[in-house]
């Protein structure tokens, strides 16, 4: 009965991903930490599976950190969204698939806001015009990149060069999976499997060989909470948070976590360094982290795109026990060389994290 | 009904977010702020919904508002639909239309936030962005970000990023023409106006405070008084 019921919920928050012929939007935070991943999916939508995947110079950030920071007034949030839309139609294209979790939040909040209250789209409307002499359609549909990945597993599992099995047991990795709170807390409806049962990442893991950990905090923030990271003073809101997750998912002792927000990754990478700054603790094997990837980098690890090409040397905490376990070669004396090989040194170390 | 809740009423996430509240908790329960600071969304809405001006006056000058991080996580919980984040987003907006964002210590952080992160919009395209991202009010990104930021454009250009160059592609140099209708944008709706009363107040508090603005542009992003968090008394 309860297994017919969560089929039920389930059924519920399938989403019908269009497989094709998408308008792009690039995202603030992944641009600045995790750059090569959105290099890595275009590379991966464009030439692995061949999609048409357009990206205009013109775009702009949404404005979402602005916004959930309440520093911008709704409307100003609409009307530079709006301004995306109207750039979406210039160029051809009726699909949005955004890089960032906060934007595709506020994508589907504006839109599903309008439907309530179309009077409000009337004002935006007049406010673009009167900004930017431009005109809008609104998107038939908005998807986050994540989507495009979980739709395309299968494709890419077959053409998998490595899985995420451990290559001396055969075992399946085990994998901790972190949803963005923007992806489908406010709107369940618009997220592979809602809010309480998001598949969206799990199914990518679960796809490319790994066994996905249920833990007891699974579903709780990162600790990013706009002003409660950006302002210096409120950090101890952010890693308190952050530090919840994983004690509650440390006697699960994760491979690695995948993440589909920009800002996750980073948090749960960072405050890993910070937390054995503070205290000593480590919460990986033998004084090592646990890996933190974008799922962008996981596919691109499972398709073999070199380690150092994803970016993986700028995370703070290393991925190596990640790779030796997927059996990924790497060169190590590669890791830290700038373009065309170029010497730039080397970062500092960590007082207490291993980072190989 | 008081005047501060018919004004709250005119806020399209007020109206998405406040209905009727059966006070059961359960947006407490899941809430991350709550977990840390003396924080409780329940009250919040359920002071709201009484409709006293008082009462919401004080809430407005509070630290209360402040504590929230807007990850809605009350919103897929609420078995009756109301969102105590968007209640809060309503609360802010109007704290700082008030001006009496400037009463509280967590308020008062409006201001290096609406700098730093308009200054980016309006200047670059980006929220965040790694010209204006300074390790040392950043330690938390560690070493390797140290590393990176030192050596900016040779790693990005390493790891694809088209980083300060016109053209498509991750970090891309925003064309001027854009930032000018980012700007148009602003001025149209009411953007630029919050900048600046967000300006006027928080420099009227520093003179207050016997602070220059710089001084209390550093004091409001780096102070945190005791007394914010559940584990203190």
């Amino acid at each position: 009965m309860i297994y017919k019921g969560k089929q039920k919920i389930w059924s519920d928050y399938q989403k019908e991903i269009p497989s094709d012929h998408w308008f792009y939007v690039r995202s603030c935070i992944r641009q600045s930490f995790f750059p090569a991943s959105e290099v890595h999916f275009v590379k991966i939508m464009r030439e692995v599976l061949g999609k048409d995947l357009y990206e205009t110079p013109h775009h702009t950030t949404c404005g979402g950190i602005a916004y959930h920071s309440d520093t911008i007034p709704q409307e100003t949030a609409m009307t530079i969204v709006a301004r995306q839309f109207a750039l979406m139609k210039e160029a051809g294209y009726k699909n949005l698939v955004t890089s960032c979790i906060t934007s595709f939040g506020n994508y589907v909040e504006i839109i599903e806001t309008w439907r309530e209250f179309p009077e409000l789209e009337t004002r935006i409307r007049e406010h673009l015009w009167k900004a930017c002499k431009r005109e809008f359609d609104v998107p038939e549909y908005v998807a986050h990149a994540s989507d495009l990945v979980y739709k395309f597993r299968n494709e890419i599992a077959e053409k998998a060069q490595y899985r995420l099995v451990d290559k001396d047991t055969g075992e399946p990795l085990h994998i901790v999976e972190h949803i963005g709170c923007h992806y489908s807390k406010m709107f369940p409806h618009k997220g592979v499997g809602g809010a309480e049962y998001p598949c969206v990442l799990s199914g990518m893991a679960e796809a490319w060989g790994g066994n996905v950990i249920d833990y007891p905090e699974r579903r709780h923030c990162c600790g990013f909470g706009f002003r409660q990271y950006l302002v210096k003073a409120n950090r101890g809101y952010s890693v308190s948070n952050t530090h919840k997750k994983f004690e509650s998912m440390e006697p699960y002792h994760p491979d690695a976590i995948i993440t589909n927000c920009p800002g996750c990754p980073y948090f749960l990478d960072r405050w890993q360094y910070v937390i054995s700054e503070m205290n000593g603790k480590t919460y990986g094997q033998d004084g090592h982290g646990i890996p933190v990837l974008t799922y962008e980098e996981l596919a691109g690890l499972v398709l073999g795109y070199d380690p150092w090409d994803l970016g993986l040397q700028i995370h703070q905490v290393g991925l190596e026990p990640l790779l030796d376990k997927m059996g990924i070669p790497y060169d190590p004396k590669k890791k830290y060389l700038g373009l065309n090989e170029k010497d730039i040194m080397k970062p500092g170390l960590p007082r207490h994290l291993k980072c190989c | 009904m008081g005047k501060l809740y018919d004004e709250l009423s005119k806020d399209y996430r007020f109206k998405e977010g406040m209905h009727t509240c059966i006070n059961c908790g359960t947006c407490t329960a899941i809430c991350p702020a709550a977990e840390f600071y003396k924080y409780d969304p329940r009250k919040i809405v359920d002071t709201v919904q009484r409709k006293d001006d008082r009462e919401i006056g004080a809430l407005l000058k509070s630290e209360t508002i402040w504590y929230c991080g807007e990850c809605m996580s009350c919103v897929t919980r609420c078995p009756r639909k109301n969102g105590a984040g968007l209640v809060v987003m309503a609360l802010r907006n109007l704290s700082v239309k008030l001006g009496y964002f400037t009463c509280s210590e967590k308020g008062r952080q409006l201001y290096p936030l609406t700098k730093a992160l308009n200054g980016n919009i309006l200047n670059l395209g980006y929220c965040v962005h790694p010209q204006t991202f300074a390790y040392e009010d950043h330690p938390e990104s560690g070493p390797v970000f140290e590393w990176v930021l030192e050596h900016k454009e040779e790693v990005y250009a390493r790891l694809g990023a088209n980083f300060g160059k016109e053209g498509p592609g991750a970090l891309r140099k925003i064309p001027q023409e854009d930032l000018d209708e980012l700007k148009a944008i602003y001025d149209e709706t009411g953007g630029t106006e919050r900048l600046e009363l967000v300006e006027k107040h928080s420099l009227a508090k520093a003179e207050e405070m016997g602070m220059t603005p710089e001084e209390y542009l550093k004091y409001t992003f780096n102070h945190c008084s005791p007394g914010h968090f559940n584990s203190e008394q």
